[in-house]
Formats: structure tokens, sequence, C-alpha cells
């Protein structure tokens, strides 16, 4: 089933930069999609298209009716006057829900992110890795169908970054919920995809897509096995053939 | 606050009112040119009972304007960041009534409003809605592009987005406006009783001082002007109480460094 398709979608903004051209995209139930390439190659433009935050100048994005989006900025983006439980019920909040149910399910939410006990915290009183943790919930506390990502790990550490892509998985193996997570690193998308989508630059296009084979949820040492080795050299390939372009 | 920090202050004032005090005797300066310490403090100590009526007058004028300027600024400022065309239209207007020296217009209202209270407190106000005002119109245009899209994303009425992201966001710039319109606010009062130059029972400080200067009672000009002082400073700190508890959990203005 696709729950978001995009048939030549091109967008150009007022100042005249065409950031995307000719896309065309199946986004189908269950798939952890990654948009791969570099800098500026509009991947922002497109998670933004996707989520209907923008509208394609050309082209066309139908959407599954039923539908609930998730979308986690390339920064926490919290309120900073409220605390963690406060912002993650937002979503809730703005959809005129019950404040006990709010609470709940945010309290759920949290609790899913590892980050019982912090309800009361301020955005300022928590580490960036946590308040990411804030934002996922936030994203994660509306249960979406569709959950986009926009370099959501970038500004981490590594270590924390793998603790973050382990768990994600896992949600996404539990849930059966459709990620789109962009990024600019190989290594990221090989770790969590099932699909990856090379961009190549000016104007931001599809260059190459390449399946992942490897099992669902990543054997404990998949980061160092070959097989892994083997498929970030492929996708490293095809990221520099895109860049080549 | 540490004592350190209220010590250093006080010790200042302490060597400048005895320098000053030194220096009016050492000189035998006489207190109808300029009184010294000792000689103002017993001003304001034997007219208290005058005084203090006065410093009620003027407070409660400088207060309600204050309010005034608060509510019609804040919800001006509401309706400004609804439409830019709003905004556009009437802003200027605020700009007028704003650099047109009160001095200028206070006479003009009293001829206008027959109640001399009244008067007083829309000069005062005149004078401190615009802080208020441009400092809320900023603080409500000024919501993070990040944050609006989230709002929009998950469905915000018009309504949600102001009362759940723009009010929150432009509260730090409307209590920095807060703060300047305090000061102003008595300002306002002052310098309108000054053109108004009414006496009677509801005179406020600033006709002590008129008062004071015509009978050459100096020292209780110089009292009257040290409670002006002491208002001001006072609705300065209390107005920074009320900034500080407000923001300290989430605004770095309000964080105190850590270590
Ligand atoms: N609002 C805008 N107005 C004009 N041009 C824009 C706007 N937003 C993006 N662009 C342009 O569109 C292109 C793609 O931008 P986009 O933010 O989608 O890139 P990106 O792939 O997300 O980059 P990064 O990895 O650095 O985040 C860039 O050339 C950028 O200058
Ligand atoms: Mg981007």
């Amino acid at each position: 089933m696709t729950l978001v398709a995009l048939d030549g979608v091109g967008k150009r903004f007022a100042s005249g930069t065409e950031a995307l051209a000719g896309i065309d995209l199946r986004i189908g139930a269950g798939e952890f999609l990654a948009i791969l390439g570099p800098s500026g190659c509009g991947k922002s433009t497109l998670l933004r298209l996707i989520a209907g935050l923008a509208e394609p100048s050309s082209g066309r994005i139908t959407r599954q009716a039923s539908r609930q989006v998730g979308f986690v900025f390339q920064e926490a983006t919290l309120l900073p006057w409220s605390d963690a439980i406060t912002n993650v019920r937002l979503p809730l909040r703005l959809a005129g829900i019950d404040r006990a149910e709010q609470e709940a399910r945010a309290a759920a939410a949290l609790d899913q992110v590892g980050l019982r006990g912090f309800e009361r915290a301020y955005p300022r009183e928590l580490s960036g890795g946590m308040r990411m943790r804030v934002s996922i919930a936030r994203a994660l506390v509306t249960r979406p169908s569709l959950l986009l990502m926009d370099e959501p790990f970038a500004a981490l550490d590594e270590l924390t970054r793998h603790r973050l892509n382990d768990d994600l998985l896992a949600l996404w193996a539990g849930s059966g919920v459709t990620v789109v997570f962009v990024t600019h690193s190989v290594f990221e998308s090989v770790y969590l995809a099932s699909r990856i989508l090379v961009m190549a630059t000016r104007p931001g296009r599809v260059a190459a897509e390449l399946a992942m084979e490897a099992p669902a949820p990543r054997p404990t040492g998949f980061r160092t096995s070959a097989e892994y080795a083997a498929l970030c050299r492929a996708t490293t390939e095809a990221l520099e053939g895109a860049m080549a372009q | 606050m540490k004592i350190v920090d209220a010590l250093a202050p006080a010790a200042v004032g302490l060597a400048v009112l005895g320098g000053w005090e030194g220096l009016v005797r050492l000189y035998g300066v006489p207190p109808y040119v300029l009184p010294g310490p000792v000689a103002i403090a017993h001003a304001l100590a034997e007219d208290w009972p005058l005084l203090s009526g006065s410093l009620l007058v003027t407070l409660r004028i400088a207060l309600l304007a204050l309010l005034l300027a608060v509510s019609l600024g804040g919800l001006l400022a509401v309706a400004f960041a609804q439409s830019r065309w709003v905004e556009r239209a009437f802003f200027p207007y605020a700009v007028v009534l704003q650099v047109t020296p009160v001095v200028a217009i206070a006479p003009l209202i009293l001829i206008w409003v027959d109640d001399v209270t009244l008067s007083l407190l829309i000069c005062a106000w005149i004078v401190a809605f615009f802080p208020v005002l441009s400092n809320t119109v900023l603080g409500l245009n000024s919501a993070d592009r990040n944050h609006v899209e989230l709002f929009r994303l998950y469905g915000a009425s018009r309504w949600q987005t102001l009362w759940l992201l723009r009010l929150p966001g432009a509260l730090p710039f409307f209590l920095a406006g807060l703060r300047v319109a305090g000061g102003l606010a008595l300002i306002g009062a002052v310098v309108a009783e000054f053109v108004a130059g009414a006496g009677g029972a509801g005179s406020g400080l600033a006709f002590r001082i008129l008062e004071a200067g015509y009978q050459l009672k100096i020292p209780r000009l110089f009292a009257a002007l040290a409670l002006i002082s002491a208002l001001g400073i006072a609705i300065f700190a209390a107005l920074g109480l009320v900034q500080h508890l407000l923001l300290r959990r989430w605004h770095e203005s309000a964080m105190q460094p850590e270590g």
C-alpha cells in the first residue's frame, strides 16, 4: 500500500532556486526510507513537501487520506517555556483531546524514549540528546502512521546516535510505522533503512535507489560485520556517482 | 543576590551622602541653596504626613497609567499581530503619539478633560504605552519558523497558535517593555502634574516640589525629589522581580550563571 506518491514533483523558490526537479517517489506502508544526499540537494525541501508543509511548483503529490504525520525537525524545536511533558502532549492538545488522556499518552511516549522521570524538566535543563528524544516522543505521541525525520541525530555524539538508531529501529519494527529519514551519513542510512534514496544536487533529483536486504532488526555486531561494510561501500559509490553527475 | 552585591552600591551611596554633608557643613552652604542629607532627612520626617499623602497620589496615577498601558498596549499589539495590514495602518499613529513630547500635549489634555486626575492619567499613559506596544508587537512577530510549522503541521487554529506559541514567546519582550514603561509612567505622571500645577488635597509629589520651590522650603523640595527617585527605583525593582519570577524556568535572561 502506498502512503504518499510523488509524480514529477519539482520545487522552485521565489528566489529562482530550483531546489527539486522531476521527483518520482512511492512511499510504501511499513518501509524505512532513508533520503541520502549532499548538503543543499533539497532533502529538507522534499521532506517538507511530503509532510504538506510546502506545495510543489510542478507535479503532483497524492497522500492517503487516513495518514497521521509525525515530524521531527533537525533541531529539537521544543517550546522553551514548557516542560518536557507539556511539549510532548502539544499535538494532542492542539487536536482537542482531553487533558487526562494527553497526560497519560505523553507520559507513555516519554517512557518509550527512555525519559521517565524527566516529565517536569524544562528543555534548558536537558542535554542535546535528551531534548532530541523529547522531540521524538512528541512526534510519536499521536501514534503516526508516517514518521518524517530531518537529520534528527546530526548534532549528537556518535555513541548517543548509535543508541538512538537502535531505539528507532526497535520502534519501527515493533509498531509498523512508516519512516522517512533524511541524513547525509552513509553509515547511518545503511544501518537504518530498508531502502535508500540517493539524491544529486542542482537541481535536486533522485540519482539512485538502493534496497537494503539486511535483516530488519539488525543483529548485534551488525555495525562491524562484513555485510554492513559491503553495503556501505556500495552506497558510498552510489553517492559519489551522484555527486559526479 | 549575594550580600556583597548589595554592599558595594550601599557603600558608594553612604560615601556620597557623607561627602555631601561634609562639604555643605565645611563651606557653610545655606539650606535654601543646597541642604545637606541630614536637613533633607529632617524635612522628610517632619513633612511626612503631607509628603506621604502626595506619594500615594503619584504612585496611584503611575500604577493606573501602567495598568492601562499594559492592557491597551498589549491588546493593541495582539490586534497588530493579527494582520500586517492593521499594523501598517495604525503603527505610525502610535509612533506619532510616542514622539510628541508629553509637555506639549499635556496643556491640551488638561483643557479637554475636566477631571485633573483623569488628564494626568492620560498623559502618563501616553508616555508609558509605547514600549509595551512596540516590544510586544516585536515579540509576537518573532515566533520561531520551525515552531510555526510545527503548529501548522498539527492543524493548530489561529487562536491556538496565538495562545500557545506567540503569546508565551512574546512574554520576555513584553516584560522588557513593561520595565521601561514602569519608569515612564512615573515620569509621565510627574511631568503632567508639573504642567497642571494644580494644588489642593489631591496633589502629588510634583506639586509639592513646585510648592516648596515657591515657599523656598528647599529641604522639603529635596525630600519630595528623593521620594520620586525612591518610587522609581521601587517600581523598577518590583517589575524586575516579576520578570525574574515569570522567566526563571526557561529564559536565558533570567538564568543564574552556574558555579
Ligand atoms: N525558503 C527558501 N527560499 C529559497 N531557497 C531555498 C529555501 N529553502 C531552501 N532553499 C534552497 O533550496 C536548496 C535545497 O535546500 P534544502 O534545505 O532542501 O537542502 P538540504 O538537502 O536539506 O541541505 P542540508 O543537508 O544542508 O540540510 C538550497 O539550494 C537552498 O538554498
Ligand atoms: Mg536540510
